[in-house]
């Protein structure tokens, strides 16, 4: 009788643990069971990044359709190269989409803005956005205000 | 001037024998692993090391939870991002607090009782006398209690960051009044399940097996007199908390450094 009590106790303790990982799962992580994560690559090239990170979000309108995956420096065109994963229910992205780099209010984390063009072409696994808007930084912002206060 | 080198040699040659005789029972326990006939004895285990640290696991959670959301909130209220509460409070307990701090009460609460129990066990000769009937002391009293430590400290762990992050938002969203959706948004935003959940698992089921083995082998070494199971105690709550301090630097550093 006494095993059978503390086996119960012991039950309730591997349940108590599993049902802890499950809401640090669903609840603390947001991981959602029913996650498709299928998803396309789309390049941008950007003349300044600012803080952009790898896992940066990618927007539209402010709604989330996929991140960043990875950042690199392309050797030929001197600018940074920004891999993106875009959700692949998302598929309405036109060729001519312009992507910018925008800051969550005012001391906020970086992420990209997408905007779509009027192209009858899509955005394809692999394609580059050309249309581009670096981050806007701040010292250069105030260099060139005092230039042209200089300049008057 | 030899005696002296000759003394330090001795030294480090006794320190090396230990550490070989330490890893001879961890490999013996591990591959006992606690079959049908052993059961019972394992859920015995389970019990005195898991259920019954359960306590002293969620009210220190609770309360962790609790300052950790106080003092972020306090200093992140200054600079107007007061809802970055609930990222930091996760982070820290999911990443670092919880497998670390359960590991430490770990150490104090299970594992010097387990050091006491066997060395115990040895200094009245029962581990002796095992062996004279053909018991394995090692299959029959260290394996279940080894298991049972590794199995306990990752669902200790997880149970602490729940009872962590309930506690934080208990602080910050019921008496503080931070936005509720927001405290979630932004958790959910920041913490990523294979990175920091899982990261976090790994860490907590390492220092289980760091943990327990000390426990294990400071009362299976220890010198059978009163005085040594006190010593033994105290090396097993010395060692296993230095032990969990060290080894989460290195796993920090694979898991987050970007090695």
């Amino acid at each position: 009788m006494r095993i059978r009590g503390l086996e119960l106790a012991v039950g309730f303790f591997m349940l108590a643990g599993a049902l802890a990982l499950l809401v640090l799962a669903l609840k603390v992580s947001g991981l959602t069971l029913s996650e498709g994560s299928r998803s396309y690559k789309v390049y941008a090239l950007f003349e300044n990044i600012g803080g952009l990170t790898s896992r940066s979000k990618v927007t539209m309108s402010g709604v989330k359709i996929g991140h960043v995956t990875a950042i690199v420096l392309d050797e030929d065109q001197l600018m940074a190269r920004v891999e993106m994963a875009i959700d692949s229910n998302v598929n309405y992205l036109s060729l001519d989409s312009s992507a910018s780099i925008l800051t969550s209010g005012l001391l906020g984390e970086k992420y990209i803005g997408i905007t779509t063009g009027a192209d009858e072409e899509m955005l394809q696994d692999g394609d580059f956005i050309e249309d581009t808007q670096s981050a806007l930084v701040l010292e250069e912002l105030i260099g060139k205000f005092l230039f042209n206060e200089a300049t008057e | 001037m030899f005696t002296k080198i000759q003394a330090l040699g001795a030294a480090g040659l006794d320190k090396l024998e230990a550490f070989g005789r330490s890893g001879i029972i961890l490999s013996q326990a591990v591959f006992a692993i606690p079959g049908r006939q052993a059961w019972p004895l394992f859920i015995q285990q389970l019990y005195s090391v898991g259920v019954l640290s359960l306590i002293i696991i969620i009210v220190s959670g609770l309360f962790i939870g609790m300052v950790l959301s106080l003092q972020g909130y306090t200093i992140l209220v200054d600079y107007g991002s007061e809802q970055a509460v609930g990222q930091m409070v996760a982070l820290s307990l999911v990443r670092e607090l919880s497998p670390v701090v359960t590991a430490l009460l770990f150490a104090g609460r299970a594992g010097s009782a387990l050091t006491a129990e066997i060395g115990l066990m040895k200094a009245t000769e029962q581990l002796s006398s095992l062996e004279m009937i053909g018991v394995d002391p090692l299959r029959r009293i260290i394996a279940p209690r080894f298991w049972a430590g590794m199995l306990s400290l990752p669902l200790l762990s997880m149970i602490f960051s729940v009872v962590g992050i309930w506690g934080g938002m208990l602080v910050g969203v019921d008496w503080l009044g931070i936005y509720e959706g927001s405290f979630w948004s932004n958790m959910q935003n920041s913490v990523d399940f294979s990175e920091d959940v899982v990261n976090g698992l790994i860490k907590a089921l390492v220092f289980g097996v760091a943990v327990t083995w000390i426990a294990v082998y400071q009362g299976y070494d220890s010198v059978p007199t009163s005085e040594g199971i006190s010593q033994a105690t105290t090396r097993t709550v010395v060692y296993a908390s230095l032990a969990v301090l060290g080894l989460d630097f290195i796993l920090t550093a694979l898991m987050f450094g970007d090695l």
